[in-house]
């Protein structure tokens, strides 16, 4: 048993932390989210330089190494920054994708461009009806010989906008929530019969809804085995899940820090906000979530690394908690602040935004709740 | 970072296990499974057959007979004896005044006193608290008055836990003039409960006990040489010692066993809705309390690990462990409230002599149904010592968030 980070991690703690401090101050953030592409390109190279796209990826791959841990604290401190860079979209949730199911050829023409940053995915995984049920998958394709043909509609793929190929997930045969008869396609976003509507998401990043309609594929487009595919889909978003709570971590720690900061500057009454013992024990108790959200992310962290790389109760047991802490940190950081924090104008209600999304992605407070208990 | 047993560690916990299973006496451990008041004796008993294996003191350094273990060996123990049912031992002397002697007493006082703490041959208890000083213990009015080479006490102590039992008790004191600021005039005092002048009276709690006391004291002459330190720096060693108690305090090993116990009993409940497949455990609304309070515990065990790993490196617990008593506490409350919840109309009957030594009438209602009530009651006390919550988030406030 050990909590310390390896001189690796902390190497690499200093270096996503001196980027987000220096270069990612508040008012570029806002500039990139509000540009046309919702992300910086440059900021995108860069990262590639410094190996940041490798991270989640085993050695085998071409990776940093891929734990569990290597990624919460590279997350924790883009959590900081709120960074608008799909990372969590194109790195972790597609590369995930092709590292677990690609073959070698896939993985040499996705993946190693994926890593070298010359290439953005996106992995269609959520429909309309299916809410966090990862094998409720209706959009349907079609396996006859060499040809694959795609029909359906996929929500909010995270990364849509900007990606060049799209990963899917479809049902190749069984009903519509059978863990079976589920596989991994990747398709180019140009396709005929491929349409897309773009939009931002209310935390400033970008996603788009994505419609298929008889888009023919060749076979070797297909990931891994046909209908075989639940398991890497679960283990991918698991790992998102992970890098979520992460973030939320590095969000909430900032977000209170702000808090803090202001109330020791506000004054009502003549006197600071920080001096009435009513918004004190409410910081405390934001203090203690937050306490409490590390602590658990942690324990999920190295659960999944000791399990190599699955451990679904103990992941929905931090997004579990890191939810609720998320919910009561963002909003009580609006409250403390007071209408300052209702504007645009102020970071604080951002970190809110963006809390309350990660509370509603790869699944939410309440869904691990149950899974947590039927585990 | 990682979260493996090693395979030292591993047989670590085989050994303790196996010690547990051949040393715990039987009729112990079926009092603590089946909710009867261990005596003193009991606890006695087992602290000196803790003692004899040499694991008694978990928390001492190694020069005055600690165990010397890691954070993990710490855990794995913690863990193994509430899996056994083993009883807590009495924190007064183990944790509480033994590491004020040893980080702030003399080289007499240690030789003095420590080896019978370590033996179990002393019980002491705790005087802090006093009628008009709870939460604002700074205000306590309990003088010591020095005459020549003895000190002259008078004043009360109160909620002295099983005081009736103690040899000695350790004592926060006035000495100094009324004028000096409350902190700096608070000495601390150790006090022979046999010394003429001393009187102790029971104080019985919710729960029918007289758990707790009040202790009284009137021209109680108490030699010089019992005083820690120096005059006037009690405060300071007492919030030592109580950054050590509220690492104590949070109870995750005990609150793991009760909430795995509750969950099995759940699952032998009837929810009372179609006979006997309809159990409590069945119900969504049971499951979502149990699995939100066992996620919230296993966040607070990896907050108390990472605490215990920054207590071997060297760093004294710091006002972070405010987290684990406040958690520790809400937890431990939040199982109260469901094991009676769980006996239903059977938290209700109340026949105290239940839950004594010997009782031979006849048990009304399941298993330890008749315990919960009287326990919620009881721990209701838990998030008031040891500084009440609210302190602990003051503290919170002040010396981590700078408010």
């Amino acid at each position: 048993m050990d909590f310390s980070y390896s001189e690796e991690q902390q190497m690499l703690q200093q270096s996503v932390s001196k980027f987000i401090s220096q270069d990612y101050d508040w008012d570029s953030r806002q500039a990139i989210s509000k540009s046309a592409t919702g992300f910086s390109a440059e900021n995108w190279q860069l990262f590639a330089e410094l190996g940041w796209l490798t991270i989640p990826f085993k050695e085998d791959d071409g990776g940093f190494g891929g734990s569990a841990v290597d990624l919460i604290v590279t997350m924790q401190e883009f959590g900081k920054g709120l960074l608008v860079e799909p990372f969590l979209a194109n790195t972790i949730l597609a590369g995930t994708i092709i590292s677990e199911a690609g073959s070698s050829e896939q993985k040499a023409a996705l993946l190693a461009p994926l890593m070298e940053g010359s290439l953005q995915l996106a992995f269609a995984y959520a429909e309309p009806q299916s809410r966090y049920h990862l094998a409720n998958v209706q959009c349907s394709a079609v396996i006859n010989g060499d040809e694959i043909v795609l029909n359906g509609h996929k929500s909010v793929v995270l990364n849509g906008a900007a990606a060049e190929k799209i990963l899917v997930s479809v049902r190749t045969s069984g009903e519509s929530c059978d863990r079976e008869g589920i596989s991994l396609i990747w398709v180019d976003a140009s396709a005929p019969g491929v349409r897309r509507e773009c939009y931002a998401s209310v935390d400033g990043q970008r996603a788009a809804d994505i419609w298929f309609d008889n888009v023919a594929l060749p076979a070797s487009n297909l990931l891994g085995n046909a209908g075989e595919a639940i398991d890497v889909i679960e283990m991918t978003i698991d790992k998102a899940a992970l890098a979520v709570c992460a973030e939320a971590v590095g969000a909430m720690e900032m977000s209170l820090m702000k808090t803090v900061e202001y109330s020791k500057i506000r004054k009502q009454f003549k006197v600071t906000l920080s001096t009435f013992q009513a918004l004190q024990h409410r910081m405390a108790n934001m203090f203690i979530e937050l306490a409490q959200a590390k602590s658990i992310l942690l324990m999920a962290a190295m659960e999944m690394d000791r399990l190599g790389g699955r451990a679904p109760k103990a992941l929905s047991a931090a997004k579990s908690r890191i939810g609720k802490a998320a919910r009561l940190v963002g909003e009580e950081s609006i409250q403390i602040h007071g209408g300052i924090a209702v504007t645009d104008e102020l970071d604080v209600g951002h970190y809110f935004k963006r809390l309350t999304a990660i509370q509603f992605s790869f699944g939410s407070t309440d869904h691990h709740t149950a899974r947590f208990a039927a585990s | 970072m990682n979260i493996d047993f090693s395979t030292e560690e591993l047989a670590f916990q085989q050994e303790v296990s196996a010690f547990l299973a051949a040393e715990l006496p039987g009729d112990i451990r079926d009092k603590a499974a089946n909710g009867i008041e261990l005596t003193k004796d009991d606890f006695v008993t087992w602290q000196k057959i803790l003692a004899k294996k040499g694991w008694v003191a978990t928390n001492w350094p190694v020069e005055f007979g600690g165990t010397g273990w890691t954070p993990a060996q710490k855990y794995i123990f913690d863990n193994e004896c509430a899996k056994f049912g083993a009883p807590e031992v009495m924190a007064f002397g183990l944790k509480m005044v033994a590491p004020i002697i040893y980080t702030y007493g003399n080289e007499e006082q240690k030789q003095r006193f420590l080896p019978d703490i370590l033996a179990s041959n002393v019980w002491w208890c705790q005087g802090y608290s006093e009628p008009n000083a709870g939460s604002d213990l700074a205000s306590l009015k309990t003088t010591a008055v020095r005459e020549g080479d003895e000190y002259v006490v008078n004043g009360t102590k109160t909620w002295t836990t099983l005081g009736q039992h103690a040899d000695w008790i350790f004592c926060l004191v006035r000495t100094g003039a009324a004028d000096v600021k409350n902190q700096n005039a608070i000495s601390f005092l150790l006090i022979n409960m046999k010394t003429p002048g001393i009187n102790i009276s029971p104080i019985y709690l919710l729960d029918g006990s007289p758990e707790v006391n009040e202790v009284h004291f009137d021209n109680v002459r108490v030699p010089a040489e019992n005083l820690i330190g120096e005059e006037g720096k009690g405060w300071t060693y007492a919030k030592v010692l109580l950054t050590h108690e509220r690492t104590n305090i949070a109870g995750v090993a005990k609150s793991k066993k009760r909430l795995q116990d509750l969950k099995e009993k759940a699952a032998q409940t009837s929810d009372g809705l179609s006979g006997a497949n309809s159990m409590l455990s069945d119900n969504a609304a049971w499951q979502q309390k149990i699995a939100e309070l066992e996620i919230e515990l296993l966040a607070l065990e990896y907050t108390e690990l990472k605490t215990l790993a920054d207590v071997s490196t060297g760093q004294a617990p710091g006002p972070e462990s405010s987290i684990l008593k406040i958690k520790g506490t809400e937890i431990q409350q939040a199982i109260d409230v469901l094991n009676v919840e769980l006996a239903g109309y059977y938290s209700l009957p109340f026949v105290r002599d239940q839950f004594l030594e010997g009782f031979d009438g006849v048990a009304i209602g399941p298993d330890q149904a008749a315990g919960s009530a009287p326990t919620y009651f009881n721990n209701r006390k838990a998030t008031i010592y040891g500084g009440s919550n609210e302190i602990q988030t003051n503290i919170i406030c002040k010396a981590v968030l700078g408010l």
